[in-house]
């Protein structure tokens, strides 16, 4: 095996590229993951089981369905309903709907970790029902699921090579590209290898603090 | 059986209308958990500035009174009404009408932890009677005055101990205006050395308030010094009943003494 390190700095303009746009899919991917996992849960808390029901059947088909069929689906048939979006888009809308089934579960485990005695206790003060839910049981709710979707922010990042399937290039398209062009594959996996290793270790240290600050 | 108080203990200060209006009542009230009777067809009434006390040994419905008037159950059968209005069965609004009047303090405080103490005390009257933030945060130092926590108003519960905390939730309660005060056990969570406090604290109230109390309790000496009334539990029934010197010398009941005997 040779290294070059001449390829390494040929491959560099591209990874910063490919880099960029993992980041991007990560923080969007996470941000819908987010948001859309707590509508779940919420609605999945309703009284109306048809609200309840087809959430659940929805919820429960993506979850169980490999994220990379997903990505093909929303790729090559929603253009065919009229539904186009750039490859990029589409990623992060599948990457974060993928992933808000999981974060839903931990948002669900949160919301029932909050003991029974804080929603008597808002009942006996006769706070309104979303007053309840905004001011005393999410912000209890979503501390204690911080460590749980930090967890799932790193195994996103290392869903979205997936991307590439959909001509996204993110590091691993770059890496790929780079490789096919310049006949040297060592060099570009082994610095977008050394790249997710770093990103995880500087998000799960930012997760650290942040559940300092939040878990009391 | 009817528990009017009617005719025992009219306080000094209080006009006779006043001590003789009917503020709580339950009718026929039964509730069940599962195969368990936990209250079996009771009827039972509290005037209004009285001070009522419910005894008897664990299990014997005495919480799940407070719980039906709180709201956080509901009767299997029975009505109730609370000054002359009916709370079970009702619609929704109604419920929550009846419901600004009635206050209540637990075992376990059930202080919100992600606010401060300030906060715990002024978010309700803030949100639900619409009252200015200004006008309930003085309303809230006040009641931390009372309750004697003035410095703690930044500090969040996790940071008291349980006898502060408990102290916060009855400041929290009184914010409210209620006119019921149920009071759930409010010192059975707490270190020995921590009771006397809060109990000094709703003596306090009780002497300086009109507010009406029900209150369930294992500090016998506690319902002595301020109840009007005294209810002996057993079995979902009230088996005795009548002001606490007669009660607590002088019991008919054998199931009375029994119990007393246990606990004094």
């Amino acid at each position: 095996m040779n290294w070059d390190w001449n390829a390494v700095a040929d491959f560099m303009p591209h990874f910063w590229d490919g880099l960029l746009v993992t980041l991007e899919i990560l923080v969007l991917g996470s941000l819908i993951s987010f948001v859309l996992g707590l509508v779940w849960a919420l609605l999945s808390r309703l009284p109306s089981r048809w609200v309840r029901w087809p959430v659940g059947a929805v919820t429960e088909f993506v979850r169980n369905t490999p994220l990379l069929v997903q990505l093909f689906f929303l790729f090559y048939v929603l253009p065919e309903w009229g539904l186009t979006f750039s490859a990029l888009t589409t990623g992060v809308i599948g990457i974060g709907l993928h992933y808000s089934t999981y974060t839903m579960q931990v948002y669900r485990a949160g919301i029932e970790a909050v003991p029974a005695g804080q929603w008597e206790a808002a009942t006996a003060l006769n706070l309104p029902r979303l007053r309840t839910w905004t001011a005393v049981i999410l912000p209890q709710a979503v501390r204690r699921v911080v460590p749980a979707l930090g967890n799932y922010v790193i195994s996103m990042l290392k869903d979205t090579p997936l991307l590439m399937a959909i001509t996204v290039l993110e590091m691993l398209g770059e890496a790929r590209l780079f490789s096919q062009q310049n006949f040297h594959f060592t060099e570009p996996l082994t610095v977008i290898g050394v790249a997710f290793v770093v990103i995880s270790y500087l998000a799960s240290l930012l997760l650290r603090t942040l559940e300092r600050r939040l878990v009391p | 059986m009817s528990l009017d108080t009617r005719d025992t203990d009219p306080r000094p200060g209080t006009g006779p209308e006043r001590h003789t209006r009917e503020l709580v009542r339950l009718e026929q009230v039964s509730k069940r958990f599962g195969d368990r009777t936990v209250l079996d067809r009771l009827d039972f009434s509290v005037d209004a500035g009285k001070h009522v006390t419910l005894i008897g040994p664990s299990g014997s419905g005495k919480t799940t009174i407070l719980r039906l008037l709180m709201t956080l159950a509901k009767p299997d059968e029975g009505t109730i009404t609370v000054d002359g209005r009916t709370l079970y069965p009702a619609p929704e609004k109604q419920v929550r009408e009846i419901r600004k009047n009635i206050g209540m303090v637990f075992q376990q405080f059930n202080l919100f932890p992600n606010m401060s103490v300030l906060r715990n005390i002024t978010e309700a009257p803030v949100t639900v009677l619409g009252m200015s933030k200004d006008a309930a945060e003085e309303r809230a130092r006040e009641l931390l005055e009372l309750v004697g926590l003035s410095e703690h108003l930044d500090k969040r519960p996790g940071q008291l101990s349980g006898g502060q905390q408990q102290r916060v939730a009855i400041a929290r309660a009184l914010a409210m205006r209620p006119q019921v005060l149920l009071l759930d056990e409010v010192t059975s969570a707490l270190d020995p050395e921590l009771v006397a406090g809060v109990l000094d604290v709703l003596r306090d109230i009780a002497r300086s308030t009109d507010i009406t109390m029900l209150c369930v309790t294992h500090e016998m000496n506690f319902a002595r010094d301020i109840s009007d009334q005294v209810l002996m539990f057993d079995s979902g029934r009230v088996i005795e009943a009548g002001p606490p010197e007669k009660i607590f010398s002088d019991p008919e009941h054998d199931r009375t003494r029994e119990f007393l005997s246990a606990v004094l």
